[in-house]
């Protein structure tokens, strides 16, 4: 990693954009925005804007993909040309293809895919504006979809990311502390089972360094988590409010 | 044996509802004695059996219902039918024409075309094979008149209502014939569109309120209202 002499945290300990290390970006969910998908939500963190949709299950096209025992979740991460400074070719990049398999991977243990065998749920995810964090952000918002299209769920799954950025640790990275900190370690969970969907690292920590930010990165998770509910409880509750 | 909600109080997946020596019912899965939610719904309590009704959801098949089905394919032995849920349907051509059924002779598209509208009930089903319909009852067979409207089918019961009081009052209010799919898909065939529009704004306001209580009485003062506004405008 190349040393760069732009501070990312100044002498009060605040980071770049005035946050505090264990502080979230500001976060804006929606759900239910799409009105031909099954089910769809959308999501602001910080200058992230991802929009998520999904579809099904519905029968497996071609029939020889279809799995005897269970539903096949295909996922479809895709960040569009206009969402970073550089046009993005909107062509399927090597990044793109991994992260729709890591998206994929973190939400299946949450979905009762046995339920339906021999069907598919496709999950689309377009990243309109990105700004460090995609990864996390698709699988907060593909779950609010998955939720809202009424698809039996296990527990919703919520992700944030920590990290290691002049030698602090902090949360939920941007984009450029994510390319000039030291390590980015994105973390999903389902809260209410306690349990670990995905956990990646890229960079470099001491053992205890990692436990920290492991620490940083569920708390960060816990709070997204009572958003994301507030969320997916607002799209029904407003109607209740009008009558009762 | 503590639970964490009250009757009718909303719930996201993944809630703990309950603990301890509980049923899990409906829309509900049981790990380690814990009770959670699958669906975001509302919670019923039925003695020990926790379940909650979904706000949302797709229609799984059960054998006994009532469908309405588009006809999408027709193959040697039958129609293979949309009927709105995970798996294609299909009506076999024994069960519809009548003696024994010659693929030579038959033609199956002067029976049902493609797109065409079906009343169906299905007689058998397992997540190892595909629905299967039959059409040999009364009331049953191809719609030809009328008007189709789509709601989300875990709301099929409250339009029903309670022993069938709400959907009984819609009928009497507004004279039309309405038919339930149990998929979600509901035929309302009136003497005029004007009662059709009336039936329909009706099942409309049912779905959007589903979750909330008294809405037999609301129901029924927003269509003599509405009806009474015809009256003066005529």
């Amino acid at each position: 990693m190349t040393k760069s002499d732009e501070k990312l945290i100044d002498k009060n300990g605040l980071r770049i954009d005035g946050r505090k290390p264990d502080e979230l970006r500001s976060i804006k969910i929606k759900v239910g925005v799409l009105s031909n998908a099954d089910g769809s939500a959308y999501i602001e963190q910080g200058k992230n804007k991802i929009l998520a949709a999904i579809y099904g299950p519905h029968e497996t096209h071609p029939k020889h993909l279809a799995l005897p025992d269970r539903s096949r979740l295909k996922c479809r991460y895709h960040m569009a040309p206009f969402s970073v400074d550089e046009r993005k070719s909107p062509a399927p990049s090597r990044r793109e293809i991994e992260i729709s398999k890591v998206i994929r991977h973190a939400l299946e243990p949450s979905i009762f895919l046995e339920y339906y065998p021999r069907t598919s749920i496709d999950l689309y995810i377009e990243v309109l504006q990105a700004h460090g964090g995609t990864r996390c952000a698709s699988i907060t918002v593909a779950s609010l979809a998955l939720a809202d299209g009424g698809i039996p769920m296990r527990d919703l799954t919520v992700a944030c990311a920590a990290g290691k950025v002049d030698g602090h640790i902090v949360l939920d990275l941007t984009d450029n502390e994510d390319k000039k900190g030291q390590a980015d370690v994105p973390l999903a969970i389902m809260p209410n089972l306690n349990a670990i969907t995905l956990l990646q690292m890229d960079g470099q920590l001491t053992i205890s360094e990692f436990e920290e930010t492991v620490e940083f990165a569920l708390k960060g998770c816990k709070q997204l988590y009572e958003k994301q509910r507030e969320a997916l409880k607002a799209k029904y509750v407003t109607v209740e409010g009008e009558e009762e | 044996m503590p639970t964490f909600f009250e009757r009718k109080q909303i719930v996201t997946p993944g809630d703990l509802i309950a603990e301890g020596n509980y049923i899990a019912g409906e829309n509900t899965f049981k790990k380690d004695g814990k009770l959670y939610s699958t669906h975001i719904g509302l919670v019923e309590y039925e003695e020990r059996k926790v379940s909650v009704v979904a706000l949302k959801g797709f229609y799984v098949p059960r054998v006994g219902d009532t469908i309405i089905g588009k006809v999408t394919d027709i193959t040697m032995g039958g129609w293979i039918m949309d009927i709105k849920a995970p798996y294609a349907a299909l009506l076999r051509a024994s069960d519809v024409v009548e003696r024994s059924y010659r693929p030579q002779k038959d033609e199956l598209s002067s029976i049902f075309d493609i797109g065409d509208l079906v009343i169906a009930k299905i007689v058998s089903y397992d997540r190892t094979r595909d629905p299967l319909l039959s059409i040999r009852e009364p009331g049953l067979g191809k719609i030809t008149r009328g008007q189709i409207i789509e709601i989300t089918p875990t709301k099929i019961p409250r339009v029903i209502g309670r022993k069938g009081s709400m959907i009984s009052m819609i009928k009497r209010e507004t004279g039309c014939h309405i038919l339930l799919g149990q998929n979600g898909l509901v035929l309302i065939s009136g003497k005029n569109p004007e009662y059709n529009r009336l039936a329909i704004i009706a099942i409309r306001k049912i779905e959007k309120e589903s979750h909330t209580s008294g809405l037999t009485d609301r129901v029924t003062e927003m269509l003599k209202k509405e009806k009474e506004s015809e009256i003066k405008n005529d």
